[in-house]
């Protein structure tokens, strides 16, 4: 294989003021990889994933992106134009919160063929096309493309915010507690929603979660987080079924199965 | 062709850090290998570790010291030390794994587990589902569930289904952790039938087989795992 890595993050750290967010982590992440970042809350979970995404700045490491014309970039050095542009169209951000991913007063539509514009299509006709595509994708009826998010489930919602970010066809996508926040059964549809768009599309991820049986189902790898360290970082079964680390057997122990 | 499969001086313990740290030795000085088209099964009482080679073997259990050395596309790469992304390769090209009971992906169809293996190689969805369509109606699985997703049904059309997601691909090497355990006589015979067609195919089987009837019939080699054991020793 001469498949050359999608991300390269070395050394890592983020500080707020005296207090660690994440330290040190480096690791390399494939094209079509799904890497599930686990640990208890205020573990630096959401701190890591924003510094790798760019939405935080680190203090110290460097992460580097290989670009579509095959070069590595820094995104720290990267000017910002360059950088939101790649934000909008070959990376995607699922938050857990629809909210902070949606704009809430335009309608679902809207919301999606904005992406579309983003990377260049104007043609109205077209655009209405692929967002009315990628809202049946991920079984939102046509019906309701003229309505607002406001007007939507939260389950709704959160399909709504996964169309929006992969109409662009991204390379990479982060996602932060993306099941969070639903009911059981609204997760569980979401998430087998999820499992096959990653699969189809060969989108690498990075998601963070604390819930192990949506890392077990999603993500190839997986890494363990404590007091904003990497603990333990492996294939993802291997991490669960075989926890080398104090804090990883305490994690995997205290739930049922996974 | 180099042997599919060498192990070599591997040894696997257990440190149970909630349990004050207690330190489980199960087995050491693991030397075997398996050549293509015969079928060694592991031998020796319950606990002895046999599930944990075959583990090993696929990558899912961490192994302390030596090597997994496996045939995969024509180079030999030891599994002990190998990255995630090359043990994910390794998975899915080169060995094929029946684990003792099926994990379910919840509200995927018993179909659509069999023929995943193959349109992970890019199979198309139709031809792969064909072949599972093959397999399922050979071990005899009623055809009303193969559109239901597997989580409801009996521990032996479980098994049937996890059986015929380990034998749909042509994977070179194939680990077996009592496939025929919760099987009826009948069914029984058709894996004893599909095993002795892996044989014929050139595959490096290793298994492990409670049924002494089973085990007789498919067995080249018996390798006492006890004599692995890093208890006695210790
Ligand atoms: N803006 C901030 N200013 C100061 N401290 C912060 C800030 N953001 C996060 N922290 C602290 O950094 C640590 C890591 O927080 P982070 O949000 O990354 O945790 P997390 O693993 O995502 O947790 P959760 O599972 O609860 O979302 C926590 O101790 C948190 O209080
Ligand atoms: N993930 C694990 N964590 C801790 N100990 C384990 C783990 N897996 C296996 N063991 C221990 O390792 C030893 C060997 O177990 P293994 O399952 O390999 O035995 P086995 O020979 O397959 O037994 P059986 O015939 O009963 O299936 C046992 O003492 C078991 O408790
Ligand atoms: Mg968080
Ligand atoms: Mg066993």
């Amino acid at each position: 294989m001469s498949e050359l890595p999608l991300l390269k993050v070395h050394e890592l750290s983020k500080f707020y003021g005296g207090r660690i967010g994440c330290r040190n982590v480096s690791f390399d992440l494939w094209p079509g990889e799904v890497l599930a970042i686990v640990g208890e809350s205020g573990s630096g979970k959401t701190t890591l994933l924003n510094c790798l995404s760019t939405r935080l700045t680190a203090d110290v490491g460097s992460v580097e992106y290989h670009m579509r014309d095959g070069q590595y970039r820094n995104l720290a050095t990267m000017p910002e134009a360059e950088r939101r542009f790649l934000m909008r169209t070959d990376w995607g951000f699922v938050h857990q919160n629809p909210a902070d991913g949606l704009r809430m007063t335009v309608s679902a539509g809207a919301n999606v063929g904005e992406r579309l514009m983003a990377v260049g299509e104007r043609h109205y006709g077209r655009i209405r096309e692929t967002a009315g595509d990628w809202l049946g994708r991920v079984e939102i009826g046509l019906d309701r493309m003229d309505d607002q998010p406001r007007a939507f489930s939260g389950g709704m919602r959160q399909r709504l915010q996964i169309a929006r970010n992969l109409v662009t066809s991204p390379r990479l996508v982060f996602m932060d507690e993306p099941t969070g926040g639903l009911d059981v059964s609204v997760q569980a549809r979401l998430l087998d929603l999820i499992r096959g768009l990653v699969q189809d599309l060969g989108l690498a991820v990075i998601v963070v979660t604390h819930d192990l049986a949506v890392a077990r189902l999603l993500s190839h790898r997986m890494m363990v987080m404590k007091d904003g360290h990497v603990i333990e970082h492996g294939l993802t079964d291997r991490v669960l079924d075989d926890p080398r680390e104090p804090y990883t057997q305490l994690l995997v122990s205290s739930i049922l199965q996974v | 062709m180099a042997t599919p499969l060498v192990v070599s001086e591997v040894a696997k313990s257990f440190t149970m850090h909630l349990r004050g740290g207690t330190l489980l030795p199960v087995i050491q000085d693991v030397n075997f290998s398996v050549k293509a088209g015969e079928c060694a099964v592991l031998g020796g009482p319950s606990g002895a570790g046999k599930s944990s080679i075959l583990k090993m073997l696929f990558g899912n259990y961490s192994v302390d010291s030596g090597q997994i050395l496996v045939n995969h596309e024509g180079r030999v790469i030891d599994l002990a030390t190998a990255d995630p992304r090359t043990v994910i390769q390794v998975r899915r090209n080169t060995i094929g794994y029946v684990s003792q009971f099926l994990r379910v992906v919840p509200r995927v169809s018993a179909l659509d587990i069999v023929a995943e293996p193959l349109t992970a190689r890019g199979t198309s969805i139709e031809a792969a589902r064909a072949r599972a369509e093959e397999l399922l109606s050979a071990l005899n699985l009623p055809r009303e569930l193969w559109l239901l997703p597997p989580a409801t049904f009996s521990g032996g059309e479980q098994q049937r289904v996890n059986i015929a997601r380990g034998f749909i691909t042509d994977h070179p090497i194939l680990l077996l952790d009592e496939p025929t355990a919760s099987l009826d006589a009948k069914n029984r015979e058709v894996v004893i039938g599909m095993i002795e067609e892996k044989k014929k195919a050139g595959v490096a089987l290793l298994g492990i087989f409670h049924d002494e009837d089973v085990r007789e019939r498919v067995a080249d080699r018996i390798i006492d795992v006890s004599g692995f054991s890093a208890r006695k020793a210790a």
